[in-house]
């Protein structure tokens, strides 16, 4: 009843002055839309860029690095035990660069509950032979099947089927960059050589486009077999255990426990890419900084037109305090008229922003660099709908609170004998 | 019926800027119920800073007010409000109608506030207290579409929405023509008579005075005569 009183009363506040009202409104309305939409459109860029090396990179990357032995035998006799041994110049001794026992590891991998799913790989070192000159390069031999399911493969095929590669034996999908070095067209024969000197023939399927030149220039992709084949190496010869996990967190702890579980190097996908996380987490505290100063801008609007709407009405506080309104019921008639503002301009501030976002999502934007990207990206986060909730409403409840403390101090006596 | 319903014991009140001036000097005496009372003095006398202590609005003062028997000292600001919002009915020489409401509103909003009866029962003693004062008609229209004399009864209405012990009016008349300041006058009277409604005015118009029970004049912030 008292709770009805008191809203009837800063509603017809509220509505004697709707203009006013109507400008503050849309000042949070505005804010919000901003806010909404540039998140929107800065975490949907964010998300696209780290998407390009996240969704490709595995989680966790095993492999067999051969570096020189830690273990001098001079540290093992028992003379020298306690003396400061110097070796200059160590070398590794020739090892090979597969993973030892690698069929074991990938049955061991595939049990483990942490583990979303593997894909083996094998990086080859070539020579593309385009007439008397060549171009260096690498093939990547990957199971075509789990490359395509973890790390979305298909879609950086941008001619050719992807399929092909695993169907056509002595195939092989060339970088865009390569492709256009060599001017070799799909169903073209190419040669390649190794770093072994062997030759070998393979045909193209189709190009692949990662949105990053450099790697287009030199990378292509062959099927595990022909590329095993290609190196004149058995079919278990495995360079690269790519693992992606259900839990990209726990990527730096797993990685530890494999390298000691199967002895061979582990790394982990936030050791291998620090620096895209430092560039996302700084553009959302910008994009957060915009957002949240057109916020504060907008509760200085709801300020101003509070206190202007209190001079104009100090007759109507004081006749309300005079007939038995508390201060407190002033205060709250006023605070009650900036949430009023706030959650109605906040409200359509949302659907607004959603609306903007909406629309930008469809802006067309092709770029030779993003073969995936069609529109602009776009995050509908639902937090960003939620902070922009609660954030509206806090600014106007503080816009409001130090004008409705003010009302609530008038005193009657003044403005009733200044007459 | 009879009894003290407002009595001022020993206040007295200063102002202390620019200059200490004391503007009530130990003031003493009480209300009766269904008294006709009218203060009078010159300008500058206090009669008007003595209604707004009466009226709990003005808190600086020194001394004791008791209203129905309760000491209004040392009470917070909210049960002050209260005890306006039940016991004390207001009428300025200004309307201070709320233009935002209509004229019904205006009469029932202190009684929302008050929240004794549901809405709908408010509703109904706003109209029954409009037509006390003739005005019934006017009900639905907003207040700047009535004449002067007319806002005034509003006023009144609205002073009498919460049956309050006393009606407390700071120049009532002061704004109106003779012929709507007797209007107002009757009214007060017929009040007075008829229902047993202690009344306070403050007025200039001695004739206005002359006609009520009681005359308290006041001078220098003594009362001279009661």
């Amino acid at each position: 009843m008292k709770f009805k009183l008191l809203v009837s009363v800063s509603r017809s506040l509220l509505l004697a002055r709707w203009k006013q009202t109507l400008v503050a409104a849309i000042g949070v309305t505005f804010s919000i839309t901003m806010f909404i939409a540039l998140l929107s459109f800065m975490s949907g860029l964010n998300e696209m860029l780290d998407n390009l090396i996240i969704n490709r990179t595995p989680h966790i990357r095993l492999y067999n690095e051969i570096q020189p032995s830690k273990h001098q035998p001079v540290n093992a006799s028992a003379e020298y035990r306690h003396h400061h041994n110097f070796i200059s110049s160590v070398k590794p001794k020739n090892g090979r660069l597969e993973i030892y026992n690698s069929g074991p590891i990938m049955k061991a991998l595939k049990k483990d509950a942490r583990v979303l799913g593997i894909a083996p790989k094998i990086t080859a070192q070539v020579f593309y032979n385009v007439g008397a000159i060549d171009i260096t390069g690498v093939i990547n031999g990957i199971d075509v099947e789990a490359e395509n399911s973890l790390f979305s493969f298909h879609d950086y095929v941008t001619s050719g089927n992807y399929i092909d590669l695993k169907n056509i034996p002595n195939s092989i999908v060339l970088g865009k960059g390569a492709a256009e070095k060599m001017m070799a067209g799909i169903g073209d024969v190419i040669q390649v050589t190794t770093s072994k000197g062997e030759r070998m023939q393979l045909k193209v399927v189709g190009y692949f486009q990662s949105g990053l030149q450099d790697i287009d220039k030199v990378q292509s992709y062959a099927s595990i077999n022909t590329t095993q084949k290609l190196l004149g190496e058995s079919n278990n010869y495995i360079t690269d255990v790519q693992v992606k996990l259900k839990n990209i967190m726990q990527a730096p702890q797993l990685a530890k426990e494999y390298r000691q579980l199967f002895e061979v190097e582990a790394i982990d996908i936030q050791t291998a890419n620090s620096q895209f996380e430092t560039g996302s987490s700084v553009r959302s505290i910008i994009s957060y900084a915009v957002g949240i100063t057109l916020l504060v801008v907008a509760g200085f609007g709801i300020y101003n037109i509070l206190n202007m709407m209190i001079y104009e009405k100090m007759d109507t506080i004081a006749i309300l305090k005079a007939t038995g309104f508390s201060g407190k019921d002033v205060n709250r008639i006023f605070i009650s008229i900036a949430l009023t503002i706030g959650i109605f301009g906040g409200l359509l501030g949302l659907l607004f922003g959603f609306s903007l976002s909406f629309l930008i999502d469809h802006i067309p934007f092709n770029t030779a660099a993003l073969p995936t990207i069609k529109t602009f990206p776009i995050n509908y986060n639902p937090r960003f709908y939620i902070i922009g909730a609660v954030f509206s409403i806090v600014t106007t409840y503080f816009a409001g609170y130090f004008p409705s403390r003010k009302a609530s101090k008038i005193d009657p006596v003044i403005i009733i004998r200044g007459k | 019926m009879n009894g003290k319903i407002l009595e001022a014991v020993n206040i007295s009140k200063h102002f202390h800027d620019p200059v200490d001036i004391q503007v009530l000097k130990d003031i003493n005496f009480s209300v009766q119920r269904g008294e006709f009372v009218s203060v009078i003095g010159k300008s500058g006398c206090g009669k008007s800073t003595l209604l707004y202590i009466l009226s709990t609005m003005d808190t600086d003062y020194t001394g004791d007010l008791l209203i129905d028997g309760s000491s209004m000292r040392n009470k917070k600001e909210a049960e002050l409000a209260r005890a306006r919002n039940e016991k004390i009915g207001f009428v300025f020489q200004f309307h201070y109608l709320l233009n935002e409401f209509s004229v019904l509103r205006n009469v029932m909003l202190p009684g929302l506030k008050l929240a004794t009866y549901p809405e709908k029962e408010v509703e109904q003693r706003a109209y029954e207290k409009l037509k006390i004062l003739g005005i019934e008609s006017e009900a639905l229209k907003k207040p700047n579409q009535l004449s002067g004399g007319q806002k005034q009864r509003v006023a009144i209405a609205r002073a009498l929405i919460n049956d309050p012990l006393i009606i407390m009016g700071d120049e009532p008349t002061g704004n109106l023509d003779k012929k709507n300041s007797e209007v107002v006058f009757n009214i007060f009277q017929e009040l007075s008579q008829t229902y047993n409604q202690a009344l306070l005015i403050v007025t200039h118009d001695n004739e206005f005075a002359a006609r009520t029970n009681r005359i308290i004049e006041m001078e220098d912030g003594k009362i001279i005569r009661m």
